[in-house]
């Protein structure tokens, strides 16, 4: 059974939510927003790390593909 | 169950939040879809195929434990006693996992069973695999509906839906994705929900710690000093006594309990029986168990910071109940305090993903053990395997529904005592199990009717300490507050099971040692146990033993710094 590359969907969903929040911290922060936060610009932050780890998992993905065992045994009991 | 206690919890979720829940719950359903393309056997679908690397189990293999009662739970703890919260992680998660890799995958993985009744029936016969499957698979049923309730009611407080529709949105969205693809969908969004976790619990605990003032402001603020140190944990075990108080901790919580609890609580050895090598399933809760060791920053010291910085948990805690938030409130209450729209909708995500996992995790490991040990070996033998693939989605789909029902009666049951409930049904099987079990893989002697009588006289010693110490019962003989009870009722349970198995074996028949070969420690080769170190396997860091050591002696600095 071959699946799918699990990293390539952590970086997509990472890269996606990273990407979202540093718009979002960019444009849309307002003053409210930044005295919830204690004066953090969190969803910038927060952006900058997920688009981080994204771009850590494709890299992986990228620089060591998926290794497909293609002479693995059958397993006997089935 | 009173999770979320009647205050204003109604978070300000706004269009970009509902869009980043959704981006998830879309990707999610698309991993069940590409999930089963590479589903074509029943054991694709209930182990997937045996086929996945380690660090995918191992971060599924604690994703699984990362549910509602998790979060919440610990959260809760945090907030009410403080430190010696960090002993559920430290003493009682990580010197388990270390020993279920090193010592128990070998006879796990080596056996080729594929769940862990299955291993009860090539070790004991028929009798203590039947005891075991169907023991299994009632308590994922009932947990399955309080991780199910759990989620409705979060989805109701958090966005307002009413209660029997959360359950039923939240139940068809489980169901479908592990009936499209099996466990392999429920494992690769275990891991997609272990990083958004993490992600939404990150930035909170940041933003609280600058709010505080830093592991300073913590120290200066909080009223109990005690609380900032993890020993001797007596408010935590409900024992007065320090000494006793440690002794109760590292045996009850640390030995009996633990070891129950992570090396045959199938939900659990099912994410490293799909491991793809020896090496990768000794290596599954290994690797597990570093995040393990290490999430206790996001998660528990949001709960001493929530106690602190939320005015309404700081009432709660200065002992007045008059407010309407129990400690179980910490995270949307944080969330609601210090996030802004965005990144809430990141934590919202994470905490409905883990939730929902929680429940597939119970539904997955049902629907094996339905269809492999009950199914097959009861009903139906010797069909062909497209039988059985049918049988095993089918038994999703009868699992959910039953969770459906068992959430309602959850949420009927009410009160607050939930918890204390689960830690006691852990102690009824989780403790007699693992006496059984480790006996079992170490004195080849033992006979099969000594495994199941064994197994019922812990589980009865169990119910009997549950019964005669639970205040709802009126026959309150023993006074244990806390989970003192549930400690105690394991370490019972743990004790008599040796003692019965003992004494039935010595007037029983053994097994023929023809027959336990692969089963017990003295009676398999050693290079049965042991695992390949070439190709994928090859190198240094993917020693199970040098890992195992490593996260050992990372818990003990951990304690050194922060006990």
């Amino acid at each position: 059974m071959r699946l799918f590359d699990l990293r390539i969907i952590i970086a997509f969903l990472f890269g996606l939510y990273g990407v979202v929040l540093v718009v979002v911290g960019l444009g849309f922060t307002t003053d409210e927003d930044l005295k919830k936060a204690e004066g953090v610009n969190i969803n910038l932050w927060a952006g900058i790390a997920m688009a981080v780890l994204a771009a850590l998992f494709a890299a992986w993905a990228v620089l060591r593909p998926q290794f497909v065992d293609t002479d693995k045994q059958p397993l006997e009991e089935l | 169950m009173t999770i979320l206690a009647e205050a204003d919890l109604r978070l300000d979720a706004g269009p970009i939040d509902y869009a980043l829940l959704v981006i998830y719950f879309v990707v999610v359903l698309g991993i069940g879809v590409m999930a089963r393309r590479s589903v074509s056997s029943s054991l694709d679908f209930l182990l997937s195929g045996r086929s996945l690397p380690a660090w995918v189990t191992g971060l599924a293999f604690i994703s699984a434990n990362l549910g509602a009662l998790e979060l919440m739970g610990m959260t809760a703890n945090g907030a009410q006693y403080g430190m010696a919260t960090v002993h559920y992680y430290w003493i009682g998660a990580i010197p388990a996992m270390v020993f279920l890799g090193l010592v128990m995958m070998p006879f796990y993985y080596g056996s080729k069973v594929r769940s862990v009744p299955e291993f009860m029936r090539r070790r004991f016969g028929k009798p203590a695999h039947l005891v075991n499957a169907i023991s299994f698979a009632v308590a994922q049923i009932l947990i399955a509906g309080i991780n199910l309730f759990a989620l409705a009611v979060i989805i109701d407080a958090l966005l307002g839906w009413p209660l029997p529709v959360s359950i039923c949105v939240a139940a068809l969205v489980v169901l479908a994705y592990t009936t499209l693809g099996g466990l392999s969908a429920a494992i690769y969004n275990e891991v997609l929900q272990f990083f958004v976790i993490v992600a939404a619990l990150a930035p909170l605990t940041i933003l609280g710690l600058i709010k505080v003032g830093g592991w300073q402001g913590i120290v200066e603020k909080v009223t109990d000093q005690e609380q900032l140190s993890a020993w001797p944990a007596t408010e935590l075990t409900g024992i007065n006594s320090p000494v006793w108080s440690v002794v109760g901790l590292v045996f009850g919580l640390g030995f009996v309990l633990s070891f129950g609890y992570w090396t045959t609580n199938f939900a659990e050895v099912q994410r490293a029986m799909s491991a793809k090598s020896m090496s990768a399933a000794k290596r599954t809760p290994i690797i597990g168990a570093y995040p393990k060791a290490l999430i206790p920053a996001i998660i528990i010291i949001p709960g001493i910071i929530a106690a602190l910085i939320v005015p309404e948990m700081a009432q709660l805690k200065a002992g007045d109940t008059s407010g309407d938030v129990a400690y179980n409130d910490v995270l949307p209450l944080l969330m609601r305090d210090l996030l802004p729209n965005g990144i809430l909708g990141i934590a919202i995500t994470g905490l409905l993903a883990s939730f929902m996992a929680g429940v597939a995790a119970n539904v997955s490991s049902f629907n094996t053990v339905f269809t492999y040990d009950l199914w097959q070996d009861y009903v139906k033998k010797d069909r062909p395997d497209e039988y059985y693939l049918r049988v095993g989605r089918l038994a999703t789909v009868g699992a959910c529904v039953l969770a459906i029902g068992t959430a309602f009666i959850a949420a009927a049951l009410g009160g607050s005592n939930i918890m204390d409930y689960i830690q006691a049904l852990f102690s009824f099987f989780n403790a007699p199990l693992f006496a059984t079990f480790i006996l079992g893989m170490f004195w080849k002697r033992m006979t099969p009717t000594a495994g199941w009588v064994g197994l019922l006289a812990g589980t009865f010693t169990a119910i009997f300490i549950y019964v005669i110490s639970e205040p709802s019962f009126g026959i309150e003989l023993l006074e244990l507050p806390g989970q003192g009870a549930s400690f105690l009722g394991a370490g019972l349970a743990f004790v008599v099971d040796i003692v019965v198995s003992v004494a039935v074996t010595t007037v029983t028949r053994p097994k023929p040692d023809s027959e336990l070969v692969g089963l017990v420690y003295s009676l398999t080769p050693k290079e049965d146990r042991a695992h390949s170190t070439t190709g994928e396997d090859a190198g240094w860091y993917r020693s199970p033993a040098l890992l195992g050591g490593g996260v050992l002696a990372l818990t003990a600095v951990l304690y050194f710094v922060f006990g």
